[in-house]
């Protein structure tokens, strides 16, 4: 099927004031080198931690980056470069956002015209019941103002302002970050079926279980990097991902021994050469460290940006009960 | 509607002790002033061709012996009866010339509040929106170099140039000299009353726009307006829909604390313009010791301001939804 969604080789980069009088100009990268595809009716999921950058992702696709940054590299919607002029008449018609929570709501206006977006005729109030009725939030909602919405409600509304749109694309920003695992889960069933009405959905999360539920494909980042690009099914055993951290974040999960893993994430933009993950990988070489820049391959059906990854890990042989021992 | 009615109730309370404060701050002032009342209104020379016994007569009108608590609550016992007194410089009822000299003053003040407010937000707005381009810089340039100006050296400013230099407006007073007042017309009035209310515009405008101006970058740079744009709203749109609704709340106090600067601003600009009104009054009262007079002013200004402010938080509850609805739910 033709992509909806191609992201190829983007980065994007900010310029920072900083030392002691904040008068030094910085160019701090915090996206580098991404690259992913979305059909329609696919969930591709980009997993990252927490303040690594990815909103900036979403930001970028919609050209709402802030003003001091810079984006390079190439997007492509429906196979035709997604230029600002472009990004500005489809945004909010067949490219929508779900964002994070309930302040991307304006405060101090009513349910009802955000989600009509200033219309008042009858097919847009009726656009916005049915939004609304589709997940299950009844049509008083419309008259209610953000600060009386449960945060559970308020996540279900941000979805609606999407879906009323009929949208091509939907990109979701932690859609689900605050709610128990059932909310959650339903949230994510809701993009699932959005997904299965032929729209492409990029979900954009720090937690890889959320991701593994519902998408089809998963792209990990790591200190602003895309590391590797994997099938979900992948994930189902530890032999078929590719890369360290992947397979890091693997072992971590509850029910595949729940090991830590060892150091800390650098921040974006700080890793100047070679691997950004070498300092708590149990696989790396002395190339690691010096080579420039790791290009992103494929290997066995993905993408992966580590020089090993054809070789079996050292750890790969042994169980992960073992593993837990000291 | 029950918690609506303590929270005016407790305001008013409040505002019962401000003016005890502000009558008993007016009062202590002017008993510590150097000036000596009759040395200043009755002239040196004459006291000096006095018989004792007009003197003491004149010192018993003036109060000069009458221990000052005493007098105090002397005044304080007749306000509570609702009578202010009579001025010792007009012979009259204080109620009376505050009356007479608010009803002059408030044409030009209510002016000022208004063309302030609204040219204010405009330009705040507009310069919250262009933030960091040539016409914000311009805007900020004008409110900078405005806010560092005195009132009154702009009054002068003025009056050079539109009555002297131009000959456009009058040189000051609020009906024009030498016509009886049944021949004194609207036009007139109007025409004496516009450069006292320019001045006091153009300097309460910087205030308020800049003001606004952070008040508008602050809801440009929010959560809400990124989104509104992710979902294709022009910038048209977002300031009209967003940005003025964000606004509009800190616009409400904005405006309504602006009442005590623009009274404040116009006791220096009723004085350069000669212009007859409180503010006139409240410096005359000052300088000829007319403690009756002084302390009326005082205390109806601060009950104007203090009114102001009431309104301001009482419209909040209307306006903001917040609190709106939260005060509903109680």
């Amino acid at each position: 099927m033709e992509p909806i969604l191609q992201i190829q080789h983007v980065s994007i980069d900010f310029t920072q004031y900083t030392g002691r009088k904040g008068l030094k100009k910085q160019r701090l990268q915090v996206i580098r080198d991404l690259s992913l595809t979305i059909c329609p009716g696919q969930v591709v999921a980009v997993v990252g931690a927490s303040g690594s950058g990815k909103s900036l992702l979403a930001h970028g696709i919609l050209h709402i980056l802030p003003y001091n940054s810079h984006m390079e590299g190439e997007i492509l919607y429906d196979g035709v470069p997604l230029t600002e002029t472009r990004a500005k008449q489809l945004r909010g018609q067949e490219i929508v956002l779900i964002p994070q929570g309930v302040t991307y709501l304006d405060p101090l206006m009513k349910v009802g015209p955000q989600i009509r977006k200033g219309r008042n005729d009858a097919a847009a109030r009726a656009a916005s019941r049915e939004a609304l009725a589709r997940y299950g939030l009844a049509p008083e909602t419309e008259e209610l103002y953000p600060f009386e919405l449960s945060g559970g409600m308020a996540r279900r509304v941000l979805i609606a302002t999407a879906v009323v749109e009929h949208p091509r694309l939907v990109i979701a920003d932690e859609p689900t970050p605050g709610l128990d695992m059932t909310s959650a889960r339903r949230i994510l069933s809701h993009l699932r079926e959005i997904a299965d009405e032929g729209a492409g959905i990029l979900l954009i999360t720090h937690d890889l279980e959320q991701a593994l539920a519902v998408a089809d494909r998963v792209v990990v980042f790591y200190a602003g990097e895309t590391i590797e690009e994997a099938a979900v099914t992948d994930f189902s055993e530890l032999s078929k991902l590719r890369h360290p951290f992947t397979k890091a974040l693997w072992r971590a999960m509850p029910q595949h021994g729940f090991q830590p893993i060892s150091g800390a994430q650098p921040y974006p933009g700080t890793v100047e050469k070679g691997c950004p993950f070498v300092d708590s990988c149990v696989d790396c070489v002395d190339k690691c460290r010096l080579v420039e820049n790791i290009p992103l391959r494929e290997v066995r059906g993905g993408w992966v940006r580590c020089l090993q990854a054809e070789r079996p890990s050292r750890r790969e042989s042994t169980t992960p009960g073992e593993e837990a021992l000291p | 509607m029950r918690h609506r009615f303590f929270f005016v109730l407790k305001k008013l309370l409040r505002m019962a002790l401000l003016l005890l404060g502000v009558s008993i701050v007016t009062f202590t002032l002017m008993c510590a002033s150097p000036l000596d009342p009759l040395a200043t209104n009755v002239g040196q020379v004459a006291l000096g061709s006095m018989s004792p016994e007009q003197v003491e007569k004149l010192e018993a009108y003036w109060g000069v012996n009458t221990p000052p608590v005493e007098r105090y609550l002397g005044w304080l016992g007749s306000v509570l009866q609702g009578d202010f007194g009579t001025s010792l410089l007009y012979r009259q009822p204080v109620l009376a010339i505050i009356g007479e000299r608010l009803g002059n003053s408030i044409w030009v003040l209510a002016f000022a509040w208004v063309f302030s407010g609204l040219l204010g937000m405009a330009l705040g707005v507009l310069a919250g929106v262009f933030r960091g381009r040539l016409p914000d810089r311009c805007i900020r340039g004008y409110c900078l170099l405005i806010s560092s100006t005195p009132a009154f050296w702009l009054a002068l400013l003025l009056l050079l140039i539109f009555s002297v230099w131009l000959g456009w407006l009058p040189i000051g007073l609020s009906v024009p000299i030498g016509v009886e007042s049944s021949a004194v017309s609207l036009m007139d009035r109007l025409r004496h009353a516009i450069l006292p209310a320019l001045t006091l515009s153009i300097t309460g405008v910087a205030n308020i726009a800049m003001h606004t101006r952070e008040k508008m970058v602050d809801v440009l740079e929010s959560d809400a307006i990124l989104f509104a744009k992710a979902r294709g709203e022009s910038l048209p749109s977002i300031v009209w829909r967003h940005g003025l609704r964000g606004v509009a709340l800190p616009a409400i106090t904005l405006q309504f604390a602006s009442i005590s600067e623009i009274i404040g601003g116009s006791v220096l600009v009723e004085q350069v313009f000669s212009y007859p009104g409180l503010g006139q009054a409240a410096v005359t009262a000052g300088l000829g010791s007319d403690l009756p007079l002084l302390l009326g002013i005082t205390v109806i200004t601060a009950a104007i301001v203090f009114a102001g402010n009431l309104a301001a938080d009482l419209l909040y509850g209307v306006v903001d939804p917040k609190i709106r609805r939260g005060a509903a739910r109680e």
